[in-house]
């Protein structure tokens, strides 16, 4: 079965549909890019992904845990989920380890102490293992980026979700941030990820879908994506 | 014309500001312990909840103070509840209080950007744990220059609980006076006491305002 599974999602934003019946799977260790123009409803899909934004119509299942329109139980959901924002949204009151260890200890119940050691270690997996006690606005926007992905890892995500993490970067800061990605990719963490980062894309995703209009225009493997698209809007967008 | 020294007028008006200060302390706490109840309620996702409470500050910002205390003071006694001056002046200043500190703090709270209760949401918290660990840690840095300033209001606000017969500074000015005939040196004092009581936290709003601000 597959980890991930969307099927027919719908979502209207008051008249206007924004997705229009989203099927959508993928598997376990898989990493899958979202690509597609603005306004083609990606960052909307990959927000209903986790219950940011709730859905009119379908259903979907994330390892096990199920929503549709009328009912899902979201926590349950979002323990399945983690989430990694382009603008990075670290708690600014807190130091980057507590940022990591705060919902562990909150939601998890897990004792002071361990979350701690835990928030250390995924620090460390970001390249971060000296920064644990620096406040958000001391570190720059690739170092808060880093600290996001190992907020959201400390919570052992069955996916991670990334929503352009790296269109708030100054460029020469977006290759920290995507190398740290890349390194989950390596690991086999499944990853969604929308992106503008096309050759990024290409070089670490499985599988890439192209959303046009509020549904999958199109989806396969990167080569046959960008090389062979057989739409004439993906062929216009990968130009 | 009863012959005071200014000594005695002093001491008098000092033992009524007693009454000023404790009148004060409590409307400020228990108007900010009901005020942050409010405030929950306010930013909750009940509409029901938020409609109420907006009700409530509507009411209690929309209406004077002073006929607040007489509904209160006079209102009740006619639904066969007794009050007294002091609980009279203390209820009506408990809600006028609350009412004003719950919608300055729903201001901080606004204030907080949606991306921190995305980020908390997606990292599984609930609403109480997101206002607990995340928002108001945020919103209460904010909100303490204004509620320090909003403070020294309550201070001053307090003198209107004089009208309902409660004898406090405001009340004992007038006793003193009336007794004296000497009103512009016992207003005056009286003022000056209030001041006194007032521009220590209008120095220190300032102070926090420039320390939280300044730096981090």
């Amino acid at each position: 079965m597959a980890l991930v599974e969307t099927v027919g999602v719908e979502k209207q934003f008051g008249a206007t549909p924004v997705l229009k019946g989203v099927d959508f799977s993928i598997e376990r260790g898989q990493v899958v890019s979202i690509i597609g123009r603005s306004g083609s409803g990606k960052s909307t899909f990959l927000r209903t992904l986790n219950g940011l934004e709730s859905i009119d119509a379908g259903s979907i299942q994330i390892d096990g845990a199920r929503i549709d329109a009328r009912h899902g139980d979201l926590r349950a959901l979002r323990l399945k989920v983690g989430m990694v924002f382009q603008q990075y949204n670290l708690f600014p009151h807190l130091t980057a380890g507590e940022n990591v260890a705060l919902a562990q200890i909150v939601v998890k119940k897990t004792p002071r102490h361990e979350a701690h050691a835990v928030a250390a270690q995924m620090l460390e997996r970001v390249g971060l293992g000296d920064k644990f006690g620096a406040y958000p606005d001391q570190l720059s926007g690739g170092q808060q980026q880093r600290v996001a992905i190992a907020r959201a890892l400390a919570m052992k995500p069955s996916v991670l979700l990334c929503d352009e993490i790296t269109s708030a970067l100054d460029p020469e800061l977006v290759g920290e941030v995507l190398s740290v990605v890349e390194s989950l990719a390596r690991e086999h963490m499944t990853l969604v990820m929308v992106t503008h980062e096309m050759r990024f894309a290409r070089a670490v995703s499985d599988k890439v879908v192209f959303m046009h209009q509020g549904r999958v225009w199109e989806s396969g493997p990167p080569d046959e994506i960008f090389d062979r698209p057989s739409t004439v809007e993906l062929r216009r967008f990968v130009q | 014309m009863i012959d005071f020294t200014f000594a005695q007028m002093l001491e008098a008006l000092l033992l009524a500001a007693r009454w000023t200060v404790l009148l004060s302390l409590i409307s400020f706490f228990a108007g900010g312990a009901v005020g942050l109840v409010l405030l929950v309620m306010r930013v909750s996702r009940s509409r029901v909840l938020r409609a109420l409470v907006r009700i409530y500050i509507e009411v209690f910002q929309g209406t004077p103070l002073l006929l607040q205390l007489f509904i209160v003071f006079f209102g009740l006694p006619l639904l066969g509840i007794d009050v007294s001056p002091w609980v009279a002046a203390t209820l009506g200043l408990t809600f006028f209080t609350s009412a004003y500190l719950a919608e300055i703090w729903r201001g901080c709270v606004e204030a907080i950007p949606k991306g921190q209760w995305e980020a908390s949401s997606s990292l599984a918290m609930n609403y109480f744990e997101q206002l607990r660990h995340v928002i108001l840690p945020q919103a209460a840095r904010i909100a303490i220059a204004p509620t320090v300033g909003f403070g020294v209001q309550a201070i001053k606000d307090t003198a209107l609980v004089s009208i309902i017969g409660f004898s406090e500074l405001a009340k004992a000015g007038t006793e003193i006076s009336n007794a004296t005939f000497k009103p512009f040196l016992v207003y005056g004092l009286v003022a000056l006491i209030y001041f006194a009581l007032c521009y220590p936290l209008t120095h220190y709003a300032r102070t926090l305002q420039r320390t939280l601000y300044g730096s981090r």
